[in-house]
Order: structure tokens, then C-alpha cells, then sequence
């Protein structure tokens, strides 16, 4: 099997499960866990949105969460003053990616180094949550949206069924919408990495000088990879404001941002499933660990346990150390280094006869 | 006489207190073929990095085709034709010898037309057998072979090849001087090369570097015989 092959079995094996698993869930299971689902599908669009960015483009973004924030707070703010929820919408992705732009363009244009990168886009998160913070007072408000500082923005108007506000998108039509969208920026972006554009960024990547050398102006490329990075955590932003009808300033914190980075190393750079299972499995395992307090053993025990906050830092640790290039690239390796061991038994079996053939 | 394709004026980089190119008044005519020698540490790398944009210079001038480009940017230049094999291999060694070439092809043709371009490619530097194979898993003088690839692949007028025979086998070390005789039949070229032999079987004009300044530049059999040269380069060789 060559590797377009397996690349297409892949493609369709994402496309059946994705779309079994929208048809099933909502047949199979309560509304609660339909619900905890949704918010899976809208953190996999987020460690989407880096996975482009950093597993691919290269770029090191330690402030993802500041496009996801944006987004949030676009739509809230958009929406209580618009009403209508279709520009509110499009707001909330057009904003975090101008936003994308503007602060790519300063950073590739001034050639600033990669470990500089990191530590800007982190500040700049951090700015908008201490910003966003501190917006408590009644006169912090845009339009009819109060900022309302640290307690955030509660019952945020849910989307509606374009151009039509009398319909809203009920809470297993949010799990539909969320699902959909997840794998349509899968494939969309698959789509993209498969053309020039995705080849290209890919190479810089890999060797920025070199793509240089040849002709290719690495901070035009870096700029549109991080652009489009933003605009996608921006719609996952309006999506998660959506699911819990809320949007506060955490959404900006350093746990969020440290969160999506951790999602992406375990799943593994250079992939894009990866880093959706990577987020869907640290999810699951964060809420299981927060509802599963162990009853009886001693009593140390069931802290440690309890304490989401260190079990992810064991785990990224673990995962840095021994599986450093992350799950789905690992498994890959394994699969890959099976089927050559075999082939090559296959081989020193067909060796001798072809010997007598010949 | 005709304008020349490349010509630097006064040409200096200075790193801190060294100084590894001083005032160089370079000159190549259209479809030149010339080679650079000079001891290690003569300046020829850092002579090329300031053509291609990698360095910008402390001071003085590079035109191309009159066209000043001393402070350019690398892709800029690239864009106006000039592609260079750097000394240390530069590649990208996490994809396939093929998609290397595409990214090289790409940057100037059409979809189709890349297609095609990159099955030459790898026909003409014979790496059709390794295409499918990841560049950082090939052997040195393979990565050269990729790289020249590339190189050619953008169809540069002027290419600029910093050592590359170095790491190739005996036979290898042929084929490309072949090869490079075959690219001046359209191309301009200059090649930094230490392998007299290799010399030999490519150079009509020689430009010899030393401390950063141009030493002497002759016909190769007169640089051969320089006993000045063989003081500072192949007496060295000689004595080493
Ligand atoms: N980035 C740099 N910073 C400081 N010094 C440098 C730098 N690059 C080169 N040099 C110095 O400049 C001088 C010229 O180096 P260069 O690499 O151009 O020589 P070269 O002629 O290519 O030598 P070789 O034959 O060994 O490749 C050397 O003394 C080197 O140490
Ligand atoms: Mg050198």
C-alpha cells in the first residue's frame, strides 16, 4: 500500500467516524453527556486551530487562547447589541483574525525569533485577560453588552438559524453544529495542506532559509498560516460562549492557554488528528478525575487524584520525556515499522523461490 | 564590452573586529563559469551570503545586471535569478526528495508544469530511485545531488555552488564537474571549490581569495603555476 492510498483510508476512516458518531450520540445518550460531547467538538476545533499554526507552520504560539477569547467576547458583545446572530457570527471570526494579522505582521515583519514568539503571544493573552478583568463597573459596557469585569458576560442569546432570530439552535442542535464544524475544518484544512499554500508553509517549516533561497517570503506565508489559525479559534470562541450561554476572563488565563499546547504535544505535531484526540482524551480524563473522587483508601490519595491541575502536568511531563513525539505520530511510527518488518519477512520468504525460478 | 551579469564594488563584511571580506571588486560576464579558491577562512562563504541576501554588507555594493541588490532580501534576490547551494547542505531533510524539488519547481511554474520539472529533476541529477525517500535519511554526497536539484530547479541565471564536490566519491566528484559544464552551457556560474583536480576539470578563470581580498585573478594554468598562490593555498596543502 503506498502512501496515497493510505492517506485516502485514513480521510474516509475520519469521515465514518465522524459522522457515526452524529448520528449515534445523541440516539445513544442523555442530554448531559451530549452536552460535555459539544464542548469536546468545540476544544478540538481550538487544538485545530494550533495544530495548523504550530505543527505545521512552525510558528509557536503560547497565546492561542487570546483568539479563542476574542471570539467569545465578539459574539457576546456582538449579539446582545445586534439580536440577530449571523454577523455576531461572522464578527467573531473576522475580529480574532484581524487581530491574527496585526500582531503576525509586527512579529514576522520584525523578525522576531521564535522563543521571543512564544513569549509575546502568552503576554498578549494575558494582557487581554487582566484588561477583561478589571472591566467590573457598570461603565464598562459596549452598546447594551456589560464587559461585567471578573464575573464575565452570563445569558449570552444563542445562535439562530441564519437570518432567522425566531428560531434558536436548541442544545442537541449545538452538539450538531459543533460536530459539523469540527470535521469540516478537519477536512477543510486537510484540504489546505494538501495545496500549494499548506506544501509550501511546510517546507518553511522544515527549512526556513532554504525556502527563502528559492524564492519564498516566509513572513508573507507565516503571516496568512497565522491568520488563518486565528480566525478558527475565533469561531471555536463563539461556539464555546454559545454552549454554556457564559463567556468570563479564564477564558483568557493561563490554565486555558497552557491547556490547548498540552492537547497538541500529546496528540502530536504535524498532525491533525492527533491533537484532536489529544484534546478530546485530556478533556474526558480532566472531568473524570473531577467527578470520580475515590470513596475509601487513604485520604492523600484521593487528593492527588482530585487535583486535575497535576495529573496534566504528570502526563505532559510523561509525555515529553518518553513519547516526545506526541500519540497519533508514535502509533504511526509503530504501524509503519510492523508493516515493514513484515514485508521484509515476506520477502526473505519469496527470496529463494525466486531463486529457482531463475 | 558587454555590462556584466554580477559585479560588487568595494565589497566588505566586517563580523566585530574581523573582517572577512575587504573592498572586493568583483566582476563575471554573462555565461561566466569562474571558480573562487582560497585558504579557510578567506571570506568566499561569507562572499556569497552577502550576494544572496543572507548578510547584508557593512559596506559597498552588489549589482546584478546592474541592478542594485546589496540590500535586498534573500527571496527578492532569489526572484531575480540567482540560486545558490550553500556550503553546509540546505535542505528539507523531514520530506521527500521529491516534494524537495516540487517546492523548488513550484515557485516558478504551473501546476502541470511542475509535475514535469520535478520528474527531469530527479532524472537529470539521477535521485529518481531514492524520490520517495526522506532527504535526511540519504548519504552527504546524496544531499548534495538534492540540493543541486533544487537549485536548478528554479532555473536561476546566475548559480552560485559553495563546495560542491565536497563529500562526493571519486565518481561523483566526475559527474558533477560534467554536470556543471553541461549548466554553463546556458548559465552563469561561480563555484567555490578546494579540490584542485576538480578544478581543473571545470576552470577557465580563476579568482583566488586570501584574508578576505582578492588575491589574484588568472586563467587556471596561471594560477596553477602562481607561486604565490602555492604559498597560501597549495603549499599549505602540500605541507599538510
Ligand atoms: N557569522 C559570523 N560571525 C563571526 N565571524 C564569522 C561569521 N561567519 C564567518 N566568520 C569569519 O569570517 C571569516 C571568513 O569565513 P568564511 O566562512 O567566509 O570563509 P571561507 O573562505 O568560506 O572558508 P572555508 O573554506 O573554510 O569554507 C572566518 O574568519 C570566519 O571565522
Ligand atoms: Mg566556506
Amino acid at each position: 500500500m503506498n502512501g496515497r492510498a493510505l492517506n485516502l483510508l485514513g480521510l474516509g476512516l475520519v469521515g465514518v467516524i465522524g459522522i457515526a458518531f452524529l448520528v449515534l450520540i445523541p440516539r445513544l445518550f442523555e442530554l448531559d453527556v451530549v452536552l460535555e460531547l459539544t464542548v469536546y467538538m468545540i476544544m478540538a476545533i481550538l487544538a485545530l486551530s494550533l495544530a495548523l499554526i504550530w505543527g505545521y507552520g512552525g510558528i509557536l504560539c503560547f497565546g492561542q487562547s487570546a483568539f479563542f477569547g476574542l471570539g467569545a467576547y465578539t459574539y457576546a458583545i456582538a449579539v446582545f447589541n445586534i439580536g440577530e446572530s449571523t454577523i455576531p457570527l461572522l464578527l467573531a471570526i473576522v475580529l480574532p483574525a484581524a487581530f491574527a494579522a496585526l500582531l503576525g505582521y509586527f512579529m514576522f515583519y520584525g523578525r522576531i525569533s521564535d522563543v521571543y514568539l512564544g513569549v509575546i503571544t502568552l503576554t498578549v493573552t494575558l494582557i487581554l485577560f487582566n484588561s477583561v478583568n478589571s472591566t467590573a463597573g457598570p461603565e464598562f459596557r459596549i452598546g447594551s453588552a456589560r464587559l461585567g469585569g471578573f464575573n464575565g458576560i452570563p445569558g449570552i442569546p444563542p445562535l439562530n438559524f441564519p437570518g432567522n432570530k425566531a428560531s434558536p439552535i436548541d442544545l442537541e442542535g449545538m452538539f450538531y453544529l459543533a460536530t459539523i464544524s469540527l470535521l469540516l475544518a478537519y477536512f477543510g484544512l486537510r484540504l489546505l495542506l494538501a495545496s500549494r499554500f499548506g506544501r509550501i508553509i511546510v517546507g518553511i517549516r522544515e527549512n526556513e532559509r532554504r525556502a527563502e533561497l528559492l524564492g519564498y517570503d516566509p513572513r508573507a506565508y507565516k503571516l496568512a498560516t497565522f491568520t488563518i489559525g486565528g480566525a478558527l479559534a475565533g469561531f471555536a470562541g463563539c461556539l464555546f460562549a454559545n454552549w454554556g450561554n457564559f463567556v468570563s476572563p479564564t477564558i483568557f488565563g493561563l490554565a486555558q492557554s497552557a491547556q490547548i499546547i498540552i492537547w497538541v504535544i500529546v496528540g502530536g505535531r504535524g498532525t491533525l488528528i492527533g491533537p484532536i484526540v489529544g484534546c478530546i482524551g485530556i478533556q474526558w480524563l480532566t472531568t473524570a478525575l473531577g467527578a470520580n473522587q475515590p470513596s475509601g483508601g487513604p485520604d492523600w490519595w484521593a487528593k492527588i487524584f482530585a487535583n486535575a491541575p497535576l495529573i496534566l502536568g504528570i502526563i505532559l511531563i510523561a509525555f515529553v520525556l518518553l513519547v516526545p513525539k506526541g500519540l497519533v505520530p508514535t502509533l504511526g511510527d509503530l504501524g509503519q515499522w510492523l508493516l515493514s518488518s513484515r514485508t521484509k519477512r515476506a520477502k526473505t520468504r519469496l527470496e529463494p523461490k525466486r531463486a529457482e525460478e531463475g | 564590452m558587454a555590462a556584466p551579469l554580477l559585479q560588487t564594488r568595494d565589497l566588505s563584511m566586517h563580523f566585530g573586529g574581523v573582517r572577512a571580506v575587504r573592498h572586493v571588486d568583483f566582476s563575471l560576464a554573462e555565461g561566466e563559469l569562474r571558480c573562487l579558491i582560497g585558504p579557510n577562512g578567506a571570506g568566499k562563504s561569507t562572499f556569497f551570503k552577502m550576494l544572496t541576501g543572507q548578510l547584508q554588507p557593512t559596506h559597498g555594493h552588489v549589482l546584478f545586471r546592474g541592478q542594485e541588490i546589496s540590500y535586498a532580501h534573500a527571496h527578492e534576490i532569489a526572484r531575480l535569478g540567482i540560486g545558490i547551494k550553500t556550503q553546509v547542505p540546505s535542505v528539507f531533510d523531514g520530506l521527500s526528495v521529491r516534494e524537495n524539488i516540487w517546492l523548488a519547481a513550484s515557485r516558478i511554474h504551473s501546476r502541470e508544469q511542475t509535475k514535469r520539472v520535478v520528474d527531469e529533476m530527479l532524472e537529470r541529477v539521477g535521485l529518481i530511485e531514492v524520490a520517495e525517500r526522506l532527504v535526511g535519511q540519504l548519504a552527504h554526497g546524496q544531499r548534495q545531488w538534492v540540493e543541486l536539484g533544487l537549485v536548478l530547479a528554479t532555473d536561476p541565471q546566475l548559480i552560485l555552488l559553495d563546495e560542491p564536490a565536497a563529500g562526493m566519491t571519486h565518481e561523483e566528484v566526475h559527474k558533477t564537474a560534467e554536470l556543471v559544464r553541461e549548466i554553463n552551457r546556458t548559465k552563469a556560474l561561480i563555484v567555490v571549490e578546494h579540490d584542485m583536480q576538480f578544478i581543473r576539470m571545470i576552470a577557465k578563470q580563476v579568482t583566488v581569495f586570501n584574508q578576505g581580498s582578492v588575491l589574484v585573478e588568472d586563467t587556471v594554468e596561471s594560477i596553477m603555476r602562481n607561486p604565490q598562490v602555492r604559498d597560501i593555498y597549495l603549499g599549505k596543502q602540500a605541507a599538510a
